[in-house]
């Protein structure tokens, strides 16, 4: 993708978030897609592109009414919407389609019209080679490798505690969040133990909710009322379906590989980054990508965070509305990291970075299975 | 372990047959590269290193060494109290996931890189499952 060659003109979650029993999955990608369409001034019949993860393009297309010339399925898990938006990005600029609607809604919580849960067959690898020692979902995968990052680097149990107390600080600054009280490195270690080394703050929310995002070739960015968002750079990348062969550890090579071509793309340097979002379904996730992205070294993370660098007033502030978990976790969260890093832009974020103009936004799908990166840019960066 | 019939067993694919004819037989069967002496799990019939079709199924030492694990605390029908999730490393390079049994499910008790032994439960009538314990009590 040529840099800031595509614009983000809509962008919305659903009305709710937390608790809402009152809509089917289906309808939660339907909230989000309307206001997003209301965000962007334009109606149904101005969209020819849809993508969609958890629901498929097919079912959201037919449900909105949508006759569109491109799609896209794409669902490698939570990170699916940074594909999304990348692939969009090459089929906008390929003249396939011109305004396209990437929408996610999941009944997480209330479960109410909610997919069936795909990939976990006991004739696949997964089912034939790990669900058989008793996994819990993501509890107890996504977290197994940590013990052995934690040997390698020196990481302690209380910085991965930190990772909590400094995103309840900025979701203590978002009235969307669904935590907001401040809490102590102690109150997290003491909290239920999970699954060990990881407690109950140290995991991730699970609620109900949904978001959509509008995106058009950067030409056409006057015909909108919003403040447009510049895609900077895009990338993208899979490793493994098991993460018992997540080939290290210590770092994931989906992270590098798609947040490597994300910033080549854009010719962004890490300096000039105001705001960063790591999807974290659990805490040691922003360690990963801070390290895999190249904003520390590795095994530096803990303590640059546990210094509070990341957290309010810090100098590289990180997941603002408060991640996902303290602001909301449907169950692919991506979606709601991109809506951060797009209010941050526009500058009418809850918790405003002053002058932000480039926000690295980092997704993960799976357990380390995949990964996109987004790099956005304010008008300012052209 | 509290009720075995409470596991996700695995269903047996043409691609792994011999590697659960070989738990069922105490054997922990790994494959082998002919071209490229690539080691590899888990099982298909081709190596992912080299795309070669020549391999060989061979059976390894069972010994490993603990890679990392979490104790999973909820309640789970299949185990009574906490119970490790665990990857090893194998003596012969693969990686595999397992649960750490006949020791103390507490983080004193489960060290990394301390080393780890095969053993075989037959948990069903066509599955039987490799778990590992520590070397050291299985002498």
């Amino acid at each position: 993708m040529k840099r800031a060659s595509i614009a983000v003109v809509g962008a919305a979650e659903t009305t709710e978030l937390g608790k809402i029993p009152g809509l089917s999955q289906l309808q939660l990608h339907a909230d989000a897609a309307l206001n997003c369409m209301q965000d962007a001034g334009i109606s149904i019949a101005d969209i020819d592109g849809v993508a969609s993860a958890g629901e498929s393009p097919t079912s959201v297309a037919h449900y909105l009414g949508i006759q569109p010339n491109w799609v896209d399925g794409t669902s490698v898990g939570g990170c699916s919407f940074m594909l999304h938006l990348r692939h969009a990005a090459s089929a906008i600029n390929d003249g396939l389609c011109k305004t396209v609607l990437i929408t996610h809604g999941e009944s997480g919580r209330s479960n109410i019209g909610r997919s069936a849960f795909r990939g976990g067959g006991a004739a696949t690898l997964p089912g034939q080679f790990e669900a058989p020692y008793g996994g819990m979902g993501p509890t107890t995968s996504f977290t197994v490798p940590f013990l052995r990052y934690m040997k390698e680097t020196g990481t302690t149990l209380e910085q991965l505690a930190m990772v909590a107390v400094s995103q309840r600080r900025w979701a203590g600054l978002n009235p969307r969040a669904t935590l907001q009280d401040p809490i102590t490195v102690d109150e997290v270690m003491n909290d239920r133990m999970i699954a060990y080394p990881f407690t109950k703050p140290e995991c991730c929310l699970v609620t109900d909710g949904g978001g959509a995002l509008i995106v058009v070739a950067a030409s056409r960015v006057a015909d909108f009322p919003q403040k447009p968002v510049y895609l900077l750079g895009t990338g993208e990348s899979v490793e493994a379906p098991m993460i018992s062969q997540m080939s290290d550890f210590t770092s994931s090579r989906a992270f590098r590989v798609a947040s490597a071509n994300a910033f080549a793309e854009s010719g962004v340097q890490h300096s000039e980054v105001d705001h960063v979002m790591i999807y974290d379904a659990f805490a040691h996730l922003p360690f990963y990508g801070l390290e895999d992205m190249g904003f520390c070294k590795k095994g530096e993370a803990g303590a640059y965070i546990a210094d509070g660098n990341t957290s309010p007033g810090g100098e590289l502030p990180v997941n603002t509305n408060g991640g996902g978990l303290s602001y909301m976790h449907s169950g692919m969260y991506g979606m709601y990291a991109l809506q951060e890093s797009v209010r941050q832009m526009r500058g009418c974020a809850a918790a405003q970075i002053d002058g932000a103009n480039i926000s690295v936004c980092h997704g993960v799908g799976g357990m380390f299975a995949a990964s996109g990166t987004i790099i956005m840019g304010s008008p300012e960066t052209l | 372990m509290a009720d075995q019939s409470k596991l996700s067993l695995p269903v047996v694919t043409p691609e792994t047959m011999h590697f659960w004819e070989g738990t069922l037989e105490g054997e922990l069967r790994l494959q082998k590269c002919l071209d490229c002496d690539e080691i590899y799990f888990p099982p298909r019939p081709f190596c992912p290193a080299c795309s070669s079709r020549s391999i060989d199924v061979f059976p390894a030492s069972g010994r490993a060494t603990l890679y990392s694990y979490v104790i999973n605390h909820r309640p789970h029908p299949a185990f009574d109290g906490p119970y490790s999730i665990a990857v090893v490393e194998l003596e012969e390079g693969p990686r595999m996931m397992t649960n750490i049994v006949n020791t103390i499910q507490k983080p004193e008790n489960l060290l990394l890189d301390m080393a780890v032994q095969v053993v075989f439960e037959k948990v069903s009538e066509v599955i039987a499952l490799p778990y590992f314990q520590p070397a050291g009590d299985c002498q």
